[in-house]
């Protein structure tokens, strides 16, 4: 939490990206969340992965539900309209929002009392939509603004800051998102920007939805021994699947990763997600696959982190639709109203 | 034979899923068309198959298209629910019936006139194919009809080949069956009875359609781009409507690419959720529902009032509470509408009374829903929505432009020196809003259900939060200002009668009715809400007004005392709310009960 803002200048040795732009220009308001809260660390990352692909900072929807993941998007990219809507109902807000100008690009910050409790039916159908956004699940295992009850996603056996063990089965929105039909599952740790970064880019930049699981410790409420969802547990327990890296179509090559060991998977756009991958039998496109994989790992206690799965020619809600290319709010009133002697056409059918 | 014309209800009984509504329809439309003012009302169940089902056509060349109780011709189809059929009849009505099967004589009633005719049995003969046995039955009974009640016959043979256009094959029988009903109606039959139908031109320009339909032609029209909407009784054939008209009307001749879209969302929260971010993003949405819907769609309600996003609503009402009467009538939703969400938080309203209406009132809405920043819940019903009703025809002037509000573009941000989403330059309550993605580096805010000051900024400073809700009341005396005004009749009587929605349908005839008993009622239809002073006013100069409800609690009347602060003595509640739509026999009896309870003077005892 810092109360001292920084100063809006520009520091003379901050990189410029291809619009002339620094990170900073990619920043929000201060955050209000407790200090080390790992959100914070979702919001820089976002901030990085925006400004590197050189995105016009204003051309974005930034949604999110109620709860302190929920509050991020006043974090990141203030150049750009926010909208903070109600508990679990972000999914449905930001449907709206990128059917009305498909042009923007869209990202949902949520969290898991959000996405997994209140807002399970919406987190679902979203998907199954096939929403062109980038959703973000802020997942600490708890309700911070609440003072610290178990959210769903918690393991079962995880205790809580006072030791009561959580009773229930958690439920894994990354598995979800798999077996629904994202197009894009991810999922990274608040403390892995290296792995975060590259995820985000990637994630933006995919035609459908794309879902990243992040797990962020709540350093009130569940970031003790006992928690499967604190910085420790979360750093002795991820099991990498790969590091990613995301091109743009135009960038140099600047992955420092051993080029014997990547996978390029080639984006609609002409960009490239350049994967190197831990486990050399991984298939990054067998979304039965990715789901055994995934929970085989949280059998064994594991945290499997990377990108999960992708389908680079995945169609959107648009293409399903059959929408015009033009956002639907720039539409001029012409193309809107049929006029007065096709009315007078159904009348007649009528009559 | 003591002959009426075009004048009578008819009532078919029927088997729900036996394919009656489509012959039943075809009978409607008939007299329509032979110029005939004509209302009809399914009275169905809530249920595929099976169960019984009721379609009632009123019949009335001087326009009374309300409804009226008593029935004078009884197609009865349906065994099952003979007795209440039989006892629906006025004496000297007329009870058709199939009579392969002869009618229980315990049912038999000495004061009604019996038709029958061996349907079942005719069928058996002319078809082999078991489904045209049973679906002809409809068809058969259309053809006597024609017979008995003088209905031109070319106008039905033209509209069973219109609607099988393309399918050839179903034509012939079709008119085959209705030629074996109308010859044994006039060849065994008294054809034709008391109640007859004759050409007349009483129709002029007007059209047969339901509410839903012109609803959403009038979203259509209204230009807007999002629908989202889950499906409910008696709200489904709205977006549906929506849809199929943007199918053939809104799409790209060259790419064949749509300008809107449609979404069947996962529920009635998901609909209005999806409506609101489309309309913060700048297109004009809109969601249809009923009831239930509005008490899920409740808290988001709440979150646009005061993050003050446009949305519109159209709640086609149905019998509460809870599930109620899926598939009656009710006007039950209004308070609940109108205060939807919790907080202090206060709802735009419109009454749509016709299937005109609906059309206009569905682009009226967009416009104000963009003007005031603010939900507008459109409140039809079940029986405006779903049912055809003789209606002006739909218009639209070309010249007209949709009202997008307050929304500044990047060229009037550019010409602001700080931007303010919630400052109130104007006085009128309404701010300026911008839509995402407009400007490089202003115009930016974040949108909030929590509170915020004038530049959007979250406060919980009280004076800012009070300033804010204070603001809010002012944006809503704008809206009393520009909601539709009430329509009002007044030859300065003493008293009036108040009435909004559907229950204007009976009006002219339960006002008709009562002048024959010597009370005269002057007459304000209510439009919109809030309020507008004309409403005030009207309530002002009587010394009663009568005020009706389609519902059980006089949810017109409280909204009226409670938004004016009115002595509530003055507004005498007439209530009607079994599921069916109000009558003008309804109407009349609880005026002229009240007139009577109350020893109030009457014209004719004055005079007499």
């Amino acid at each position: 939490m810092t109360f001292v803002a920084k100063p809006r200048t520009r520091h003379p040795l901050l990189p410029l990206n291809e619009l002339d732009l620094t990170r900073r220009d990619y920043e929000g308001a201060v955050s209000t969340l407790c200090a080390g809260c790992g959100h914070d660390s979702v919001s820089a990352a976002i901030v990085q992965a925006c400004a590197e692909l050189s995105l016009p900072p204003h051309r974005f929807a930034k949604l999110s539900g109620i709860g302190c993941s929920s509050k991020t998007p006043s974090y990141f990219l203030d150049k750009s309209h926010g909208f903070n809507s109600v508990h679990g109902r972000m999914p449905s807000v930001a449907t709206g929002a990128n059917l009305a100008n498909r042009a923007l690009y869209c990202i949902g910050v949520s969290g898991d009392g959000d996405s997994a409790s209140i807002g399970l039916g919406q987190f679902a159908h979203i998907v199954r939509r096939r929403i062109n956004m980038l959703y973000i699940v802020d997942n600490n295992g708890t309700y911070g603004l609440t003072k610290g009850q178990f959210s769903a996603t918690n393991d079962r056996g995880s205790t809580s800051k006072r030791g009561v063990p959580n009773l229930y089965e958690p439920i894994d929105l990354a598995s979800m998102a798999l077996q629904i039909g994202a197009s894009f599952v991810g999922r990274s740790f608040s403390g892995d920007k290296r792995q975060l970064v590259p995820l985000i880019k990637a994630g933006l930049m995919h035609p459908g939805m794309a879902f990243l699981d992040v797990i962020s410790p709540c350093v009130a409420f569940n970031n003790h021994n006992g928690s499967t969802k604190s910085f420790q547990y979360v750093r002795e327990h991820s099991a990498k699947l790969m590091e990613a890296d995301y091109i743009a179509p135009s960038a140099e090559i600047t992955a420092d990763y051993e080029a014997g060991a990547a996978e390029d998977v080639n984006m609609p756009d002409g960009s490239t997600l350049r994967l190197r991958k831990v486990e050399a039998s991984y298939d990054v496109h067998d979304r039965i696959g990715a789901l055994a994989h995934v929970q085989r790992c949280q059998e064994q206690g594991e945290v499997l982190t990377g990108l999960l799965y992708v389908d680079p020619d995945a169609a959107d809600c648009h293409d399903v639709l059959g929408t015009v290319e033009t956002p639907l709010n720039a539409l001029a009133e012409a193309d809107l109203c049929p006029g007065s002697r096709e009315l007078d056409r159904l009348n007649e059918s009528f009559r | 034979m003591n002959v009426t014309y075009n004048d009578f209800v008819i009532r078919f009984a029927n088997v729900n899923g036996s394919g009656s509504a489509s012959a039943n329809g075809m009978f409607a439309k008939a007299l329509f068309r032979m110029g005939v003012p004509v209302a009809a009302r399914n009275i169905f169940p809530s249920n595929i198959q099976g169960l019984p089902t009721w379609f009632e056509v009123r019949v009335n060349e001087q326009g009374y298209l309300g409804r009226r109780e008593g029935v004078d011709v009884m197609v009865a189809m349906n065994a099952e629910t003979y007795a209440e059929d039989i006892a629906a009849l006025k004496p000297g009505g007329y009870l058709f019936h199939d009579n392969s099967k002869p009618l229980p004589a315990s049912l038999k009633r000495s004061d009604i006139r019996e038709i029958g005719m061996p349907i079942a049995t005719l069928l058996l003969t002319e078809f082999t194919d078991l489904k045209q046995r049973s679906l002809f039955k409809n068809i058969v009974y259309l053809g006597a009809l024609s017979a008995l009640l003088n209905i031109e016959f070319d106008v039905i043979t033209g509209m069973v080949a219109k609607q099988y256009k393309g399918k050839d094959d179903l034509i012939q029988p079709n008119i085959h069956a209705l030629e074996l009903g109308r010859r044994y109606a006039l060849d065994y039959l008294d054809s034709p009875i008391e109640h007859q139908v004759r050409r007349t031109d009483a129709n002029g320009d007007r059209i047969l359609i339901d509410g839903n339909t012109a609803a959403g032609l009038g979203a259509l029209y209204g230009g807007a781009t999002v629908c989202a909407w889950y499906p409910i009784t008696p709200s489904t054939s709205m977006a549906e409507a929506f849809e199929r008209y943007a199918n053939g009307l809104r799409v790209d001749r060259k790419t064949e690419r749509r300008k809107f879209a449609v979404i069947q969302a996962e529920d009635e929260l998901s609909a209005i959720g999806i409506v609101i971010g489309a309309a913060w993003n700048g297109a004009r949405a809109f969601t249809a529902t009923s009831g239930p819907g509005v008490s899920l769609m409740s808290e988001f309600l709440g979150l646009a009032y005061f993050a003050e996003i446009p949305a519109v609503l159209f709640d086609i009402q149905r019998a509460g509470p809870s599930t109620g009467m899926p598939t009656r009538t009710q006007q039950s939703d209004l308070l609940g509408a109108a205060y939807a969400s919790h907080g202090d938080t206060r709802h735009v309203l419109l009454f749509p009374s016709t299937p005109k209406e609906c059309f206009d009132f569905a682009a009226e809405a967009l416009d104000l829903a963009d003007r005031l920043q603010t939900p507008v819940i459109v409140m039809s019903d079940l029986d405006l929505g779903m049912n055809d009703s003789v209606s002006e025809p739909l218009a639209w002037d070309d010249a007209r432009r949709y009202d997008r509000g307050k929304v500044l573009d990047a060229a009037a941000l550019d010409g602001i020196e700080r931007f303010g989403r919630y400052l109130d330059v104007d006085g009128d309550g309404i701010g300026y809003r911008t839509l995402p993605g407009t400007h490089p580096s202003k115009g930016a805010f974040f949108t909030r259900g929590t509170s915020r000051d004038e530049f959007a900024a979250y406060t919980e400073n009280p004076d800012a939060y009070q300033r804010n809700m204070e603001r809010l009341q002012r944006k809503w005396a704008t809206a009393a200002t520009l909601v539709p005004e009430a329509e009002i009749q007044s030859d300065g009587r003493k008293a009036g009668i108040l009435y909004y929605g559907t229950s204007a349908a009976p009006m002219q005839e339960a006002l008709d009715l009562l002048r024959e008993d010597g009370v005269r009622l002057d007459r304000i239809r209510v439009r919109g809400f809030p309020f507008g002073a004309e409403v005030y006013e009207f309530i002002d100069r009587h010394a009663m007004v009568f005020v009706v409800d389609q519902n059980r609690d006089g949810q017109m009347r409280t909204l009226l005392v409670n938004e004016g602060d009115l002595n509530p003595a003055k507004l005498i509640s007439l209530r009607y709310y079994a599921g069916l739509s109000i009558s003008a026999d309804e109407i009349h009896r609880q005026v002229l009960d009240h007139y009577k309870a109350q020893k109030l003077p009457r014209l004719k005892e004055v005079g007499a």
